[in-house]
């Protein structure tokens, strides 16, 4: 049985980590209100580029010379992926639900012989996938030391994709994320981005033209050639969106279960400090009684 | 004026204005657009330039755009670019940085076909300074 000193220590202990998860857990609110606010604010764009590639592109799929970028470059052989997770951890299993995912896909496009490599956003997503498929990563982002994720950094990531995608580094590009539906569920996801993942026209919602036809400047083509980076880098941004608000929801939570558990804990050693305290109380009457009995 | 045209400027970060105008012009790939309310349904990308937003009664709101898409329905005007800087915010110091970095773009493009877009974007930049 533990001495009453070293009872009370870690009583003490426990309760300490206790304030810090419950810290934790409201910044992380704070945070995760925060993100989603910013998700919100980034919808409207994301929207209306959906709607009108989904009406250029209608058009264009099936057509000989329809970008390489809306259709793929007709090979199937390498594939990027672009895992994105967070910089940190202590949020359950965020980063680790969205590494299992992309490492199912990696034995998958291994077994069928194909060849991957891995973009790596975010510290723990390269940390979680260098131990296995080290060799396979190229290149790693990192935001450490960015407070919140803006457009410049999306375009950034989108800039390099489309460099190597120029290049002939790849054929097919697959971005994995978090989505984010609640706080307590956040759903690894994976979106093809190359070639583009195009909504159907017939789901939007379309603009009434009053029986009016568009007219293009300077032709749908050209808009599309120009809209289609542009569509990478809004899909990455809004991927880095949902992640951010997804692992803020996950270490709310995280570190609710932590709080409670840590609660149950101090609860649970404060009996047991309390019955060694009184065990030792009559302990010590006991031998003073039978010490006066003795006599 | 007759009808409005109600306005909405979005970047990928948030919408940045939704109103009621009278008139915007927008620097168009193939020239200046003014656009009033009940114009005819456009789609058309945009060169890098100012969008003027004038309202009446108001004084005329100038912004920079950094490239981008606009689109007209009946329903309204809108555009979507990705970097929006009020004129009045854009010194020559930022213009003088946008044109090095269009400079880069040059230099560094791989394919004739980037370098020909990198070099077009460098010349409206220049054109814009010119004009400032």
């Amino acid at each position: 049985m533990a001495s009453l000193k070293d009872l009370r220590n870690r009583i003490a202990s426990v309760r300490s980590t206790q304030k810090i998860t419950k810290a934790m857990q409201m910044v992380a609110a704070a945070k995760l209100r925060r993100a989603q606010e910013a998700a919100e604010a980034a919808r409207p764009y994301a929207e209306r580029m959906d709607r009108v590639l989904a009406n250029l592109s209608a058009g264009m799929i099936g057509q000989p010379e329809a970008p390489a970028l809306l259709v793929g470059n007709g090979r199937d052989d390498v594939h990027l992926l672009v895992v994105a997770t967070a910089d940190r951890g202590l949020c359950g299993g965020f980063n680790a639900s969205i590494a299992r995912l992309a490492r199912e896909e990696i034995a998958r496009l291994t077994a069928q012989g194909k060849t991957v490599k891995i973009l790596a956003v975010g510290r723990k997503g390269r940390d979680a996938l260098r131990r296995m498929h080290g060799e396979k990563i190229v290149k790693t982002f990192e935001f450490s030391g960015v407070r919140s994720i803006g457009f410049v950094n999306a375009e950034e990531i989108a800039a390099t994709v489309l460099d190597m995608f120029e290049a002939g580094e790849f054929d097919v590009c697959t971005l994995f994320y978090s989505r984010f539906q609640s706080v307590v569920s956040q759903i690894p996801t994976k979106q093809s981005l190359i070639p583009a993942a195009v909504g159907n026209p017939d789901d939007q919602p379309e603009a009434d033209l009053g029986g009016a036809i568009y007219e293009y400047e300077p032709n749908e083509e050209e808009i599309l050639r120009d809209l289609l980076p542009r569509n990478l880098a809004v899909q990455v941004f809004r991927a880095l969106l949902e992640n951010a608000a997804s692992e803020q929801g996950a270490r709310m939570s995280a570190m609710d279960n932590a709080t409670r558990n840590a609660g149950e804990m101090i609860d649970k050693l404060t009996i047991t400090y309390n019955r060694t305290r009184q065990a030792q109380i009559t302990k010590e009457l006991i031998e003073i009684i039978s010490g006066a009995e003795a006599l | 004026m007759a009808e409005k045209l109600s306005f909405d400027l979005v970047s990928p970060e948030r919408l940045l204005i939704s109103e009621q105008v009278d008139l915007v012009t927008v620097p168009g790939t193939e020239g200046d657009m003014g656009i009033m309310g009940g114009h005819a349904p456009v789609m058309s990308t945009l060169r890098p330039g100012v969008i003027g937003v004038e309202t009446e009664g108001q004084p005329e709101r100038r912004y920079f755009v950094r490239g981008g898409f606009v689109e007209v329905t009946p329903a309204g005007l809108t555009v979507l670019a990705e970097h929006t800087v009020p004129l009045a915010e854009l010194d020559s110091a930022a213009l003088e940085r946008e044109i090095s970095n269009a400079e880069e773009d040059v230099a560094d493009a791989k394919t004739d076909e980037r370098r020909q877009i990198a070099q077009e974007k460098l010349d409206h930049l220049k054109a814009l300074r010119q004009a400032l």
